[in-house]
């Protein structure tokens, strides 16, 4: 990024050199980093997606062997869920925006931040070496009795990656946490916080009490396979099926952590492109804390064929329907924001309206995979497959890149081109629904998920889902290279290009090191159009009043 | 710890040690006599009021502020929860025989 002519100091040009960047507590540089690492793997875990896509255009196994599909698909998962999406929002654009959101200079802890991402990172090296030496075939999930006594992959090393992975989470939702309580500007109250600022800290309180439990699983997997320690395995005197509630009773409220800050930003997106003070505002930062808190009663929903009673189910089933209850008073306040909004088609909103599209989609499906009949019909087929990826890519990726379009101009201080910038949303809404509805049909015929090979009457389907998926590839390459050119090519960006509301955009762009050159104080409700547009009136009035003599 | 909090007495420690120590010789004599399943009881009963003391005297929470203690309150009540639903499958497993 090229130096400004005017000359003025932001946090981009503060300081130069590779010590500058590797040693930095900057909360705005810090988030940075995690852009490029998360960016890495992404790119990793897009690969493996479009090997297995390759495979399965054709019904017989002709591309690779079923050992290496099965490595295939256990590395998506891990990379995407664990290096990609768990980190995405909150440590890329949570770390940039929430000291700014709220008023602060940094972060509670700028230390502990830099050591999560340094400690996300060695994680990740981990995960790399166990890939580059052969990778892990138990799926993502790491289910015993596979994991601990028939997989002969490299488990451990990748188990241990992840381990080390969810210490930088805990870290940051600590940080977040203490953030938000402590450091708001004066006059910003818990309710006239930014809703983004409300989905992160729901997103913290799990990550916080959620990503314990998914240590203290991995490391007795870890303590079964290495020591022989009876836990899991029956031989062993341990229970298989025990490691299941273990699992998703972090694994489950993991998904919040990816959809919820998702949440926050298209609250943000919506709000600023309808210019209209969000419907229900009490309601949408309480439904983030209620998606939070029923997140972890859900586990047992993935049990339904695993042992379970079925008495329980029915009591999972119906907690797993009350999910649908905060997340759809989210939808419908963002809708009725829109009505009688005045709307602008900017890009960050196109995002922002296929999200709300693809979520919907996705959380009706999750409403019928937590009915007991349809579950046992479609469990472990491409039914699943398809609504997990409604939320997690429909849903979370779409919020995303959303929030990367809608701050990009804060965070580089370069405006993106517009037309590609648009262009990139419809292909990646087109490619993403070819590539996904499709799998919710074959689903329901009966394909199983994690099998290389498949009848020939589900060729047209799969076809179909592969050539989605190459569209879907470009849609997120266009953004890659726009993005990369915009930092030196793009339209230098103004301070509030979109005249959006929020703390942040009252700053300069890029921001200075530390923020704001004065703590700012604020005076009104979050997303006050209205009142925000009469102040502005009155001032106007004012002025011109002050110049007029007498 | 913030300034306003009063600061507990080290008499009061010295009851509530005694207090702990009556109390768990109360379990060790309460597990000599057979009260049926309500041995059971009767030592869930004691450890919970010993919990309850050491919670409130020993950790502060008594002079603690509401945010302290609406988190203590809530960290129990949802070990309540996770309890309750994992004891829904392990009661119910038998009930198709």
């Amino acid at each position: 990024m090229s130096a400004e002519p005017t000359g003025r100091t932001h946090y981009l040009n503060a300081d130069y050199g590779v010590k500058s960047w590797l040693l930095t507590i900057d909360h705005k540089r810090i988030a940075i980093l995690y852009l490029i690492s998360i960016t890495v793997f992404f790119a990793l875990g897009g690969l493996m997606a479009v090997l297995m896509r390759l495979e399965l255009a054709t019904p017989v196994g002709d591309m690779v062997q079923p050992d290496t599909y099965n490595r295939l698909f256990t590395m998506h998962g891990v990379l995407m869920v664990f290096f990609f999406l768990l980190p995405s929002i909150p440590a890329v654009l949570g770390n940039f925006l929430l000291p700014l959101m709220i008023g602060a200079k940094d972060l509670a802890f700028p230390k502990i931040n830099l050591a999560s991402w340094y400690i996300y990172s060695i994680g990740g090296l981990f995960t790399l070496w166990s890939m580059l030496h052969g990778g892990v075939d138990t799926g993502w999930t790491f289910y015993t009795p596979f994991s601990t006594a028939f997989s002969n992959t490299y488990v451990i090393s990748t188990a241990v990656g992840v381990f080390i992975t969810g210490f930088s989470s805990i870290l940051t939702g600590l940080n977040f946490i203490v953030t938000i309580h402590r450091m708001r500007a004066p006059g910003l109250t818990w309710f006239r916080l930014p809703l983004f600022v409300w989905a992160h800290y729901a997103t913290s309180l799990v990550m916080v009490l959620g990503t314990p439990v998914l240590a203290i699983t991995i490391f007795l997997l870890g303590l079964e396979r290495l020591f022989h320690i009876g836990i899991f395995d029956p031989a062993l005197g341990g229970d298989p099926v025990l490691f299941q509630p273990m699992g998703w009773v972090y694994s489950h409220p993991a998904v919040y952590i990816l959809v919820l800050p998702s949440m926050g930003v298209v609250s943000e997106i919506v709000t600023a492109f309808s210019r209209k003070r969000i419907f229900g505002y009490k309601f949408v930062a309480y439904a983030s804390v209620a998606i939070a808190v029923l997140g972890f009663l859900v586990w047992g929903h993935h049990m339904f064929v695993s042992s379970q009673s079925p008495y329980a189910g029915v009591i999972f089933s119906f907690l797993s329907m009350l999910v649908a209850v905060p997340s759809a008073i989210k939808v419908f306040n963002w809708t009725a924001t829109l009505y009688e909004g005045s709307i602008s088609w900017d890009t960050p909103m196109l995002y922002a309206l296929g999200f709300i599209g693809l979520f919907t989609i996705g959380g009706l499906t999750g409403v019928m995979l937590a009915t007991l009949g349809i579950d046992i019909h479609v469990h472990d087929t491409y039914f699943v497959v398809a609504h997990f990826h409604y939320i997690m890519v429909g849903g979370a990726l779409m919020g995303y890149l959303g929030g990367m379009h809608f701050w990009w101009p804060k965070i580089t201080g370069r405006m993106y081109p517009i037309f590609w910038s648009k262009l990139s949303a419809l292909v990646i809404f087109i490619g993403f629904n070819l590539t996904f509805l499709p799998q919710f049909l074959l689903g329901y015929l009966g394909m199983p998920r994690r099998y290389h090979a498949y009848p020939e009457d589900f060729q047209v389907l799969n076809v179909m889902s592969s050539a989605g998926a190459s569209i879907l590839g470009i849609g997120y390459l266009i953004p890659l290279v726009y993005f990369i050119w915009s930092m030196r090519y793009g339209k230098r960006a103004e301070d509030n290009p979109w005249d959006a509301f929020g703390l942040e955009w009252e700053t300069s762009s890029p921001p200075p090191t530390h923020n704001f050159l004065e703590t700012p104080t604020v005076s009104l409700e979050a997303y006050d159009y209205a009142d925000r547009e009469e102040k502005r009136r009155a001032a106007e009035v004012s002025a011109s009043g002050a110049v007029e003599p007498g | 710890m913030s300034d306003h909090e009063q600061v507990t007495g080290v008499g009061a420690y010295v009851v509530v040690f005694l207090a702990l120590m009556v109390l768990t010789s109360l379990t060790v004599g309460a597990a000599f006599v057979d009260l049926g399943p309500f041995n059971d009881v009767v030592a869930l009963a004691i450890a919970f009021t010993k919990a309850t003391l050491v919670v409130l005297i020993f950790m502060h929470v008594r002079h603690a502020s509401r945010l302290t203690k609406i988190t203590v309150v809530a960290g129990f009540l949802w070990l309540l929860i996770l309890f309750g639903i994992t004891l829904t499958d392990y009661f119910s497993r038998g009930f198709l025989g």
